[in-house]
């Protein structure tokens, strides 16, 4: 919409450290590292952790704490962001490549999607071409630290191109499916995909 | 489901709360209603073309076509020290909305309620708080709210009001950080011993809101759970000053 100007705003401009082209229509840099959660911090028993991925696999696969920390080792060093309207810029995580869970698992030709599922009853839903090809992970580091609680910790899906609900606190299991299955909130007026270079926020986006 | 346009908003009334908030009462053509406690984002754009977008709660009940904001200033903020400060009856900007389908109350929903805020996390809570008595509901509600000082209180005399009108509703305040003399109230951050003395008991299965800075939330979720509340009747929002571990 053009032809109106708020009066008197100016803005703050903030631009440049690189930040030109790294953020995506809408979005601010956040030095910070906000927490948006729906619903309390669930407390998960390192003794009691599992990773879970099943669905349409030829061979389901679980990890404890100890067999997930002992795969390959891999790091995301890159951008991330929020559908409300924060950025983190340069941030870090490491942990495992969803490339390894699923290979060892080894999906059955029929699986297109994957619902990620979590501690507190949280689910989000992605085509399975967007966490294959080293675009994702399960995380359990963030910039060289144990990753906090209110951050999804022990572990969480990454998913850095597409907005943050995708990268679900608190994992527990990605399941394989051969149809797609809205989410937490894909099913309360957030879109389904979520690329934030297209801005895809909220439904019909 | 359409896609949410955007639409242009006209600044219908500015009312100021406190020293640093301030409530805006918004025209918008085409509004299609919202739930209490649902979100906007706003799209402001300066004379050279440049445009900030955030999202802000929703204060006013659902009756319309009115929308009301309410602001608080964040010194180190790019668009709340305009929004709460600058802004005048008659400036325009962008609203798309409204958005968020979980943080929402109806009376159909039902309660008990327990409605914990920190500062201006009331905003979604007064919506909330506004559409229950505007539609007579007798659903049995107590808000807890913690401010720093008794001028920080947003909302204070209408809060006053509406617990007084003998529909099952009470507001308890905590003050953190100043109290007037003769306060009586409680004097401290909201913590386990004062939502059991405040809320429901875990079997009476209340439905709690909880909305303010992220301390705040990861502390009283944490307190209800730890109380025997269900986590999946703890809803949650949470909102900056961000993050900074």
């Amino acid at each position: 919409m053009a032809g109106y100007v708020s009066r008197g705003f100016r803005g703050r401009r903030r631009a440049g450290d690189g930040e030109a082209g790294r953020l995506p229509p809408g979005q601010y840099a956040e030095p910070g590292f906000p927490v948006l959660t729906a619903g309390p911090t669930p407390r998960v028993d390192l003794a009691t952790w599992r990773l879970r991925v099943d669905g349409l696999v030829a061979t389901p696969r679980e990890w404890t704490w100890e067999e997930v920390q002992a795969l390959p080792r891999s790091t995301f060093e890159g951008d991330i962001h929020c559908v409300t309207r924060w950025s983190k810029l340069g941030t870090s995580f490491a942990g495992v490549s969803v490339d390894v869970l699923l290979d060892q698992a080894e999906p059955l030709p029929q699986a297109t999607h994957v619902v990620a599922s979590c501690h507190g009853g949280y689910t989000t839903n992605l085509p399975l071409e967007d966490v294959r090809g080293g675009k994702a992970w399960v995380v359990w580091e963030h910039e060289g630290q144990p990753l906090p609680p209110e951050h999804g910790g022990p572990a969480r899906l990454l998913v850095p191109h597409l907005y943050f609900w995708k990268s679900a606190k608190w994992l527990m299991a990605l399941r394989l499916l051969d149809h797609d299955r809205p989410g937490f909130w894909e099913g309360l007026g957030y879109h389904n995909r979520g690329d934030p270079w297209r801005e895809e926020r909220y439904w019909g986006d | 489901m359409g896609r949410l346009s955007w639409r242009l908003a006209r600044v219908a009334e500015v009312r100021p709360e406190t020293s640093r908030v301030a409530s805006l009462a918004l025209e918008v053509p085409g509004w299609v209603g919202h739930l209490a406690g649902q979100h906007v984002d706003l799209r402001l754009t300066a004379e050279d073309g440049y445009q900030a977008e955030r999202s802000y709660s929703i204060a006013s009940a659902p009756d319309g076509r009115r929308v009301e904001l309410t602001v608080e200033r964040l010194d180190d903020g790019e668009v709340s020290p305009y929004l709460a400060g600058e802004v005048r009856e008659g400036d325009q900007f962008e609203l798309r909305g409204p958005i968020g389908g979980y943080f929402v109350w109806e009376p159909g929903i039902g309660g008990p309620l327990l409605l914990v805020a920190g500062g201006s996390g009331v905003v979604p809570l007064m919506a909330m708080l506004r559409h229950r008595a505007a539609s007579g509901s007798q659903v049995p509600t107590r808000l807890l709210y913690s401010s720093r000082t008794l001028e920080d209180v947003i909302f204070r005399e209408e809060l006053e009001r509406l617990a007084a009108a003998g529909d099952r509703l009470t507001v308890t305040h905590t003050l953190t950080r100043a109290q007037p003399p003769g306060w009586r109230g409680y004097a401290r951050r909201v913590d386990a011993v004062m939502l059991e003395e405040v809320g429901w008991r875990p079997e009476e299965r209340p439905l709690a809101y909880v909305c303010g800075p992220t301390r705040l939330v990861e502390a009283v979720a944490g307190d209800l759970v730890a109380l025997g509340h269900d986590p999946a009747r703890v809803r949650t929002e949470r909102f900056g000053p961000t993050g900074v571990q």
